[in-house]
Parts: structure tokens; sequence; C-alpha cells
């Protein structure tokens, strides 16, 4: 890869370049962008020390790690920590709460922002649209513990909710202590933060739609909602397919910072997912190389499905992110 | 933006449009209701408040009583002077190394940047986990210092993209005119590049500071010093936790936890304040920074 990028310089004096052996191309280059590398240095340092170094880190996954032997010095015993989770209890348990939490997101969380895209866009009132997506991207920005001590409140047994369910003739309910009641909170309180600031790539997208497209539907007759279907969606698709296949590559990580606030042992049935085991297991218990081997599992898995939809998207039309 | 195409109003126009407003505004109750009524209720009187049921649709009385049991209390008031350090020295830090990664791999003729971005993309997609990374915090020995809260995320991989995207768009020839006239990468850099790019270090300055300001689980794994943590560990002591008793001190048995309760209004306000405030007037920035990253596309 690092032969491509010389070709620009190249196209100076080819015959020269051409012939250059490797290491003096380098040594011209440090010598030419020696500013550029003093930059770089701080940079490649962060990524290779707080990113690469937990992914060299992960190798004690096939380790038994003690803090006294290292990361380097831990004995090898291969897939040993992989085999002890697979047969686990906890081990479907945690599969389905993490596919199961995944797919409500994929079928209510992510085609939220592009219904709200498609009707703000509908919107003739230019004040009003403004005054809604302002309103609707302010949740993004509340804090995780602050959103979950909003449900703590609201949901309690005497929280407004169930004042307001009183009020009809309902039973008391203890949300966040039934199993029951967890995904649907989650999944709800999902699209509250994120409904508002997700449609804003959408909208910019149905932006840049060629304004003659829909002038051709008006003239075929078509209404607003024919439009919709027929111009703005196929339109904003390519951005759609996009934000899909990073939304697939997450498939089995659920957004644990939240369930961490938002469950207990009441709801670990159906609210545990694996991110959230690997935190009580690692960082609770202090089960390093076990923990470290659920991660890894969980990530590889993660990389496969991106790679594979990735592929997907492309052999099926022209969008993919590489 | 997309020219409107009001042609002519059909009936069935119309029901559409009495449609859309109903949804929207249901939507705007929604999103923003939860956050009056705490409004309200943090400034209410607590006895009537918790006899009360149902929507309140003003406050009770007014008293501030709850603002002043917060700001009395000693951990709200270090867990804050955390958070600012966190927010001013982390978001100093992220933009420092951002803005010199995104110059440094948006230059043409560098050897090495192809490699070193794709090392950087990858980090977006794979990483050694939680585990891991809270090894190596400890191997380095940042356990339970300030440190920990700011070099572990130093740098977000997606930010320094959208940077490097936008100083990619910066003309060419203005870099060219000037490295005649002697100019070095960092002179380059300072007079040519941040200058007009200032839009998209605003929207990264407050990417970086709204991150700092609202994350608490780095804390949670990295400190355990009381004296360190940053306002939203203290706020999920309070908020998820349910422990109000520091804010009660003199008041006795039911009075305490109708007390409680305003306390913990109040201090999600106090908390959430600071970026609701400053919210409508940077909210064109934001909206700009997420389309800068979608350019790529």
């Amino acid at each position: 890869m690092a032969f491509l990028q010389p070709k620009t310089k190249a196209e100076h004096i080819p015959f020269l370049k051409k012939k250059e052996p490797f290491r003096t191309r380098v040594k011209k280059d440090f010598k030419r962008n020696k500013y550029i590398y003093l930059m770089l240095a701080p940079v490649v340092a962060y990524f290779a020390i707080f990113q690469f170094g937990p992914i060299y880190g992960v190798q004690i996954a096939f380790k038994n790690f003690t803090p006294a032997d290292g990361i380097w010095g831990s004995q090898w015993i291969g897939f040993d920590q992989f085999t002890a989770f697979f047969k686990s209890y906890y081990f479907w348990r945690l599969i389905r709460n993490t596919l199961l939490i995944s797919l409500y997101e994929l079928i209510f969380v992510f085609p939220a922002p592009i219904l709200l895209a498609l009707l703000l866009n509908e919107i003739r009132n230019m004040k009003f649209k403004r005054v809604t997506q302002t309103l609707t991207y302010l949740p993004h920005f509340i804090s995780l513990v602050v959103v979950v001590g909003l449900l703590v409140d609201f949901l309690s047994p005497n929280g407004l909710v169930n004042q307001i369910l009183h009020a009809f003739g309902g039973k008391q309910i203890n949300f966040l202590q039934e199993s029951g009641w967890f995904r649907t909170i989650y999944i709800s309180s999902e699209i509250w933060q994120t409904v508002g600031w997700g449609s804003i790539i959408y909208l910019a997208a149905i932006t840049n739609v060629d304004p003659q497209l829909y002038e051709a539907a008006t003239i075929d007759g078509a209404g607003r909602f024919r439009k919709i279907i027929s111009v703005t969606i196929p339109s904003i698709m390519p951005t759609i397919i996009i934000l899909f296949i990073l939304q697939l590559g997450s498939l089995m990580s659920v957004g644990y910072q939240k369930i961490i606030l938002m469950y207990n042992p009441l709801t670990y049935d159906t609210a545990d997912v694996l991110s959230t085991y690997v935190y009580r297991k690692g960082i609770l218990d202090a089960s390093y190389s076990y923990s470290a081997a659920i991660g890894l599992f969980d990530a590889v898995i993660n990389f496969t499905i991106l790679i594979i939809a990735n592929r997907l998207a492309r052999k099926a039309g022209e969008t993919s992110l590489w | 933006m997309v020219k409107k195409r009001s042609i002519h109003q059909g009936p069935a126009d119309i029901t559409f449009n009495i449609t859309n407003t109903i949804i929207m505004l249901t939507l705007i109750i929604v999103t923003i209701y939860p956050l009056i009524y705490v409004a309200f209720a943090s400034v209410s009187d607590p006895a009537p408040l918790l006899q009360h049921r149902g929507i309140l649709w003003k406050p009770f009385g007014w008293t501030w009583d709850a603002y002043k049991r917060v700001f009395a209390n000693p951990m709200i008031v270090i867990g804050y002077g955390n958070t600012i350090f966190y927010v001013v020295v982390g978001t100093a830090l992220n933009m420092i190394l951002t803005i010199l990664g995104a110059y440094a791999l948006s230059r043409r003729k560098v050897m090495w940047s192809r490699p070193i971005m794709l090392g950087i993309v990858f980090t977006m997609f794979f990483s050694g986990g939680l585990v891991p990374r809270y090894l190596l915090v400890h191997d380095l020995g940042l356990l339970d210092t300030r440190w920990s809260l700011i070099l572990p995320s130093a740098i977000s991989a997606f930010n320094l993209i959208i940077m490097r995207t936008s100083f990619q768009g910066i003309p060419l020839s203005l870099e060219e005119s000037a490295r005649i006239d002697g100019a070095n990468d960092f002179t380059i850099l300072f007079r040519i590049v941040l200058p007009l790019s200032l839009p998209v270090i605003a929207v990264m300055t407050l990417f970086y500071a709204v991150y700092h300001w609202n994350s608490y689980f780095d804390a949670l794994i990295f400190i355990r010093d009381r004296d360190l943590y940053p306002l939203q560990l203290v706020l999920r002591e309070i908020l998820v936790q349910n422990d109000t008793n520091n804010f009660t001190n003199g008041a006795l048995g039911g009075d305490q936890y109708r007390i409680g309760e305003t306390v913990k209004y109040a201090i999600i306000m106090v908390a959430t304040l600071p970026i609701l405030f400053l919210y409508p007037f940077l909210q064109k920035y934001f909206v700009k920074g997420v389309l800068i990253g979608s350019v790529k596309e």
C-alpha cells in the first residue's frame, strides 16, 4: 500500500523515481515531510498504545492470565476459556438477549429517524419545521445517567406513568423490576434519545434529491405519498444502506453503558447481554481471561458480519463502506 | 434546500398535512415534556408535589430550597469541579491531537499516510474490548488518576476522519503559494488551514466537550477515589441508585423522603442546564458537524 502513495510525485520525473530503491525513497520522504511526521508522532503513539495495545492484550483470551505473570508471561491454554463459555449456563441466555435487543433495534429504532426525516421534509411551514428539529435533537445531548435517572423516576411504582395508569384504572406496575418490561423500555427510550439526531443525515440526503425528479413525478400525476415512496425513498437508499451496514456491524454488541444503569438482578433474565456480562465478569469479578474471551468472541462475530454485509451490499448495488 | 412544490392542495393533501402536524406535535410533547416536568418539580414545594397525581401543568409554589441543598452538597461541588477539569483539559488534548493528525493525514505525497490511515480506520471496527483496555490502563499505572479519563480517549477516530475530510477540501493553490514563500507545515496549518476551518473546529470542540461532560463509564471502571469522581458518577449514585441521604440533613422521616425527591429533580437540572443553555446557539454547528461526516460517502 505504501508503494502506491509516491506515484503522484513520480509524475514529475518518472524515469528517476521508478528506479529509486525503497530505502532511498523512505529517507527522502522523511526528509521532505519531517514536520508531517513530527505531527503524526503523538497521534500514532496514541493509536499504538491505546487502540492497538488492547488488541495486543486480547491474547489473554487464550491464556490463563494472572496479574503477577503479566500479559506476555501468562501460560497459554488455547481455547479453554471459549469452550467454558460455550458450555456455561448463561451462554444461550446471553446470546438470545443480545440478538433480541439488536433485532428490535433494527426493526424499531433504525427506521424511526428515516420516517421522521420523511415527515419533516413534508412540513411546509419552515418555522414549525425548524422548531421541531431543534426540540427533537435535544435528547441526544442529555447524558445517559440523566436519561436513566428520568426512567427510574417516571417508571417507579409511584412515578408519573403509574399515576397516569392509575387514573385510567390500571394496575400499578413496577416497570424496572420486571424482566418482561425491560426490552420495551430499553427500545422506546432508545428511540426517544436518537430519533431526532439520527434524522439529520437523512434530511441532508433528501435535500440532495434532484428537484426534477419530483417535477417529473408531478407531471405523471403522482400525489405526495406516491412521491415519497417512488422518489424520496429510492433517492436516499444509499444513505440508508450505509447506515444499515454499520448497524449490522454492531449486531452482537448492544449499548451496555445504558443497560448497566438500567438493569438489576431481577431483570437479568432479559436484560443481561454479552457486553454487560463481560463487564460483570471482567471488571467486577476480575475473571480477566474468561471475560476477554467472551469480548473477543463478540468482536470477531461483529467484524465478520460487517464484512459480509458490506460485501453483500456491494454485490447488490454500488453502495458499500469500502 | 428543496423548493416546495405547492401547486394545488387537494383534500388528500390537507389530510396529509393535518396528520403530519399532529404526529410532529405529539413527538415534540413526548420529547420535551419530561424535561418540563423535571423543571417544574425542581422548584416545587415538596409536600404538595408528592400528593399530586398525574401531569404537572405548573410548579407548586416556587422555592429554590432543593437547589440550595444541591449546591451545599460537597460531592456535587467536587463532581462539578472535576467534570469542568475533564472537559477543559480533555477537550484541549483532543483538539490538539485531532488537528495535528487530521492535517498530517490530509496532505498528499506522504508515503506512510495510507497505512497509518488504514490502521486508524481498523480501530473503528475492531477493538480489543473492555477487559484488555482496563488491563492496559492498569499496567500504565493510570488507574485512579485523572489521566485515566483523558488519555485513553484522547482521539476519536471518527472525529479525526471528519476533520481530515474537511481539511482536504481546502484549495491546494493556497498551500502551494505559501510553500513558495518558504512556509513549513506548521505555518501552513496555523496560518492557512486553521483560519479557514473555524466551523469544523467549533463542531469538534463541542462534540468532544459534550462527550466529556456526559460520559460516566470510564470513570466507573477506572476511578475509585471519590475526590476524582466526575459529576455523572455522583449523579448515578443519586438518580439511579436512589441515594439522597446526603442532601436531606436536618429533615426527619417523611420530610426527608419528600425533600429527597425535589433534590433529585434539581440535580437533573443542574447537570443538564449547561448544555441546554448552550444548545440553541450551537445547534447549527452540531448539524454542520454531522453533515461534514456524511460528505465522504
